[in-house]
């Protein structure tokens, strides 16, 4: 567990390398109650403009979460956390994509909330915009 | 056909109560990939303060998009759902939601706008216990893709 004293402006999170498959989409299309096809069924997605199966966005802001309650070690620690769906992740089979996360502190306020500055990118291009959270991190 | 900015501010009626599981919460933070124990072991759990399991950040959707779809699905708002995708999200949590959690949402719409040939619609679903307690707020943006939209 980190405490504030581990905490500077800039410090950055260690980053997290995600492969991603169908295999994944599947299981969290079960876990969440999202069934929509664009995320298991490639003739279903194809048919909709799509490229191929795209990943839930909320399944990459879970990753990009991940990041984050594993760094802070209190998932409850979480207390405010945001991003904008700006590009599909395409999940081909059966090669996958690989998503990217990285954070970093932006700001520490005196009261020990600290806010995160998150980053998702796959093969470079960035996936999700403005991916921001204020964790509360102990004082020791 | 722009939506009807009269919705904006609409409340719809308390979901029925969901009762959060610890095999649900495993279940969830097993489809992330997230081995923290204090998803699964309620003593791991209470060693951080915590009455029971508690769950990922984002467990929440499960409740709230189920519950949004009282808005998508509003047959007077029209939306075509084939055409909706996730624009934005984010949650504020008052803690964390736990194991034995007995939750409703209440959904609202908070914005209509339009952008770019497509509707842009927010809503907050507000998480409360069945006691009225304010365990987290989803707020969320919908984009309805208009005709000619290729994403």
């Amino acid at each position: 567990m980190i405490t504030l004293s581990d905490v500077r402006v800039g410090t950055v999170l260690p980053s997290l390398q995600v492969p991603i498959g169908r295999a994944n989409l599947v299981r969290y299309a079960g876990a969440s109650g999202d069934f929509n096809p664009i995320h298991w069924n490639q003739r279903f997605a194809t048919s909709v403009g799509l490229p191929d199966v795209i990943a839930h966005g909320m399944f990459t802001m879970a990753q990009v979460g991940r990041l984050l309650t594993s760094w802070v070690g209190d998932p409850g620690a979480v207390l405010e956390y945001g991003v904008r769906f700006t590009r599909p992740v395409v999940v081909p089979d059966p090669d996958g994509a690989t998503l990217i996360v990285t954070g970093k502190v932006d700001s520490i306020s005196e009261h020990g909330l600290v806010a995160v500055e998150l980053t998702a990118t796959v093969d470079g291009q960035t996936v999700l915009a403005r991916a921001k959270a204020v964790v509360r991190v102990p004082a020791s | 056909m722009p939506l009807n900015e009269s919705f904006i501010g609409r409340v719809y009626p308390p979901t029925p109560v969901y009762e959060v599981g610890r095999e649900k919460i495993r279940e969830f933070a097993d489809a992330i990939a997230d081995d923290s124990p204090v998803y699964r072991d309620p003593a791991a759990a209470a060693e951080l303060g915590y009455p029971d399991v508690i769950a990922p950040p984002t467990f929440a959707i499960v409740l709230t998009l189920d519950a949004s779809r009282q808005v998508t699905g509003d047959p007077e708002l029209g939306i075509d759902y084939s055409r909706v995708v996730h624009g934005e999200q984010r949650f504020v949590h008052e803690r964390p939601i736990r194991a034995g959690d007995r939750l409703r949402v209440v959904v609202s719409v908070e914005s209509i706008r339009k952008a770019g040939g497509n509707d842009l619609i927010g809503t907050s679903g507000e998480v409360r216990t069945e006691d009225g307690e304010l365990v987290l707020t989803a707020h969320s943006l919908l984009v309805v893709r208009g005709p000619g939209s290729s994403e």
